[in-house]
């Protein structure tokens, strides 16, 4: 045979018109993964990287070393989170539609990623958050009203007008500032673990970043310092198989895991089913305990699916199968962790039914009372000498020039 | 009061800084064990530890990316980049990030990051080692620019820019480290141990921002320039019997513009001069300003000294570099007009 070189071109298993095809996704058995100590070394671990830790079967059972024991109370808070990020969510796309705001991003399908991780960490570790990690501000306890009032742009806007729509941040809840330009926090992760270490301090740093961003340099600029200093973070790749329409082959998921990075740069990889609450909480604990015992920094790869649209900008029955997410093998993370706790006995339909209708009304006059602070049409309006603020600590002068010159501009056009 | 060269002056500032405040941490590929490719932190590991002058990988966007997450968390780094030719791998860092994390946030986080970077050329480095590249951080939002001209100035400057809650890309021309040079190649080297400005204070003090250094007053022409350029044109200037108001702007954001403007006025005749290639380079502004502030009072159009617009030649290289007879030119060119 003529042996040639060749040009491999990734191919989404599904496109529209297709019937969906998960079988790439590579599974393990609920229960089926060791869980090693939590000082072992990476390069001893390196199977974790490419199995699936998975807790939750099919029935809604938890079982196997991973099972994290968690109080049904705190099941029941996870739940909680997770269904009122769900809803609040769906709200703001409703608003983005109906105009109310220029831009969403839903985290729909993803949510056990943000909130278990979250759960599993202490207020004091400092998050690095990408866009879609909106679970995290809930389980931080940022009220709806300041998220709400960030999209609006309105007079109680966090950002005072400066950030499109999700792009979040909370000193006082230790979340740091969401860019928008992709993978950029990671290394600034690193960067403020490593400083915990040099200050001798108890806390760690998570960031999250897409599978698609993990193509960028920064990504790989992390997990290179992480293993250097061996810092106390954990970097986590949200594995939900598409960057806008790029399928996770074209972020090289094709050859090789995402967490297998991990093994590569001398850092513990573990995968795990990112739409299963308690392997999520597992493994984030068990990451975190490393990090805070020396043995260093620790590459999650969260799978799981994007079962929205990547934005309101975005239409991915362009691209993807229809109804994909129906067919996805791990499921919707609320449903298992419902089903999870009926089976406990500690949950029931009617229960649910009255907290999905609590969190309805909790959205609703948040939203209320987030509009009262302004919208993109009606006031009150934030003043746009705002604009000016901030650059730097002190306004230098060709900033206070400019900004007189703005106010001219608007006295000469009656404040338009 | 020593003399120091200008890398013993930024060596005193950062080892009085380490002194002074724990927050302070030095960062950047060989500024460790090895104290530099041109020793600015020699000795600074011994006397402070691995964990305050930490060594990394050849990573500058990691340099960069990682010394923002130790700004944010309460560190005060001080990173270098190896030469300022190295430093767009960080780019994206230091324009989409460093810049504007106070912005975004509100000012809830900010980055009290100092980026110190050797520039310009002189040296037979070729266009990988030359580069002048201020012009490209003067136009983002954000960022202060600094670019010293002798020892002093260096070391009170790099004080304040450490001390500094804002982000500084600190420029330093590499060419005047170990002593002032007139842009002319063949005459024997003169070390700053001749100068008055590499007399320099041991302890703590600074220099402000903002706050452009008039080099030498005059009469008949200002010339406005800052790093290597400030004693090429002076040399240029004195060449040609001109009784020149020579301003070393230090400072190129924020800008001293009371200072260029009243000397304008005075003289009504302008010059700017850099390193830098010419095409929208930092001159250009400086040109715009004059301009705007002092037209009724300029006597002949302001002139332009830089480096041509190509990538810096390492066989051409003081053909390239704007030396002491394209300064010359201009200055001819501005006292004949009119």
């Amino acid at each position: 045979m003529n042996r040639k070189s060749r040009l491999h071109l990734p191919r989404a298993p599904a496109r529209p018109g297709d019937v969906p095809d998960f079988s790439y996704v590579q599974l393990s058995p609920a229960g089926a993964v060791a869980r090693p100590d939590v000082n072992a070394r990476a390069r001893d671990i390196v199977s974790l990287s490419l199995d699936l830790v998975r807790v939750l079967d099919d029935s809604g059972g938890a079982v196997g070393p991973w099972h994290p024991h968690l109080d049904p109370a705190d099941l029941q808070v996870g739940l909680r989170h997770m269904l009122l990020t769900r809803l609040f969510d769906d709200r703001m796309q409703r608003n983005q539609r109906a105009g109310k705001i220029s831009f969403y991003i839903r985290s729909l399908g993803e949510e056990a990623v943000s909130v278990a991780q979250c759960m599993a960490l202490r207020p004091g570790d400092m998050l690095f958050p990408s866009y879609r990690n909106q679970g995290l501000q809930i389980a931080r306890g940022i009220p709806l009203v300041d998220l709400m009032s960030q999209c609006l742009s309105n007079t109680r806007d966090m950002c005072k007008g400066r950030q499109l729509p999700v792009m979040y941040h909370s000193k006082s809840g230790n979340i740091f500032s969401i860019s928008g330009n992709l993978a950029t926090q990671f290394p600034q992760a690193v960067g403020w673990a490593m400083a915990a270490a040099i200050k001798g301090e108890d806390h760690l740093a998570a960031s999250w970043i897409g599978e698609g961003s993990s193509a960028e340099a920064d990504f790989h600029h992390a997990l290179l310092f992480a293993s250097v200093y061996q810092a106390p973070v954990i970097l986590n790749v949200v594995n939900n198989q598409w960057a806008i329409s790029t399928f996770q082959g074209y972020a090289g998921g094709e050859q090789r895991s995402f967490a297998a990075r991990g093994p590569g740069y001398g850092i513990a990889g573990i995968r795990v089913d990112g739409n299963d609450f308690l392997a999520v909480y597992a493994v984030t604990q068990w990451a975190a305990e490393r990090a805070r015992t020396g043995a260093g920094p620790t590459l999650i790869e969260l799978v799981t699916y994007r079962a929205a649209a990547h934005s309101t900008s975005d239409d991915p029955a362009r691209y993807r199968a229809k109804n994909d997410q129906e067919h996805w093998p791990l499921g919707d993370p609320i449903l298992r962790l419902k089903q999870h706790l009926i089976s406990l006995g500690e949950w029931s339909e009617a229960r649910h039914q009255a907290m999905a209708a609590e969190l309805e009304a909790l959205v609703q006059a948040s939203w209320k009372e987030a509009v009262s602070f302004g919208t993109m049409t009606e006031g009150p309006r934030l003043d746009a000498d705002l604009m000016f603020e901030d650059v730097f600590k002190d306004m230098p002068e060709h900033l206070q020039k400019q900004r007189a010159s703005m106010r001219a501009e608007r006295s000469r056009s009656g404040g338009k | 009061m020593a003399g120091m060269n200008m890398i013993q002056a930024l060596n005193s500032a950062m080892d009085i800084m380490l002194m002074k405040d724990p927050s302070v941490v030095i960062m950047g590929e060989d500024v460790g064990y090895f104290g530099g490719v041109f020793r600015a932190t020699e000795g600074l590991q011994r006397k402070y530890g691995e964990h305050r002058v930490i060594d990394t990988p050849i990573a500058e966007g990691g340099i960069v990316g990682t010394a923002i997450g130790m700004s944010v968390n309460g560190l005060r780094p001080v990173a270098e980049i190896q030469f300022a030719d190295y430093i767009y791998p960080g780019f994206d860092q230091i324009v989409s990030e460093l810049a504007r994390i106070r912005y975004r946030s509100a000012g809830e986080f900010y980055a009290p990051v100092t980026i110190r970077t050797p520039c310009g050329g002189g040296i037979r480095g070729g266009q990988t080692h030359s580069q002048s590249p201020e012009g490209i951080f003067t136009h983002v939002s954000g960022l202060k620019v600094v670019m010293p001209s002798n020892p002093y100035d260096a070391k009170g400057l790099l004080i304040t820019c450490i001390e500094d809650d804002d982000p500084v890309i600190f420029f330093e021309p590499k060419r005047l480290y170990n002593g002032p040079f007139d842009g002319d190649p063949g005459k024997p080297a003169v070390p700053w141990s001749s100068h008055p400005k590499g007399q320099v204070d041991e302890g703590y003090y600074t220099v402000p921002l903002a706050k452009a250094d008039i080099v030498r007053a005059g009469a008949d022409v200002t010339i406005i320039t800052y790093g290597t350029m400030v004693y090429v044109a002076a040399a240029a200037a004195a060449a040609l019997n001109l009784d020149a108001e020579i301003i070393d702007l230090r400072s190129l954001v924020p800008l001293d513009v009371d200072t260029i403007c009243s000397s304008v006025r005075k003289t009504g005749r302008c010059v700017v001069a850099h390193e830098a290639t010419r095409f929208s380079g930092f001159g250009a502004e400086i040109l715009s300003i004059v301009q705007e502030e002092c037209f009724w009072d300029l006597e002949a159009p302001i002139q332009r000294v830089a480096g041509w617009d190509t990538p810096y030649p390492h066989a051409f290289e003081w053909e390239y570099f704007p030396g002491q007879a394209r300064v010359a030119t201009a200055l001819r060119a501005v006292m004949e007009s009119a």
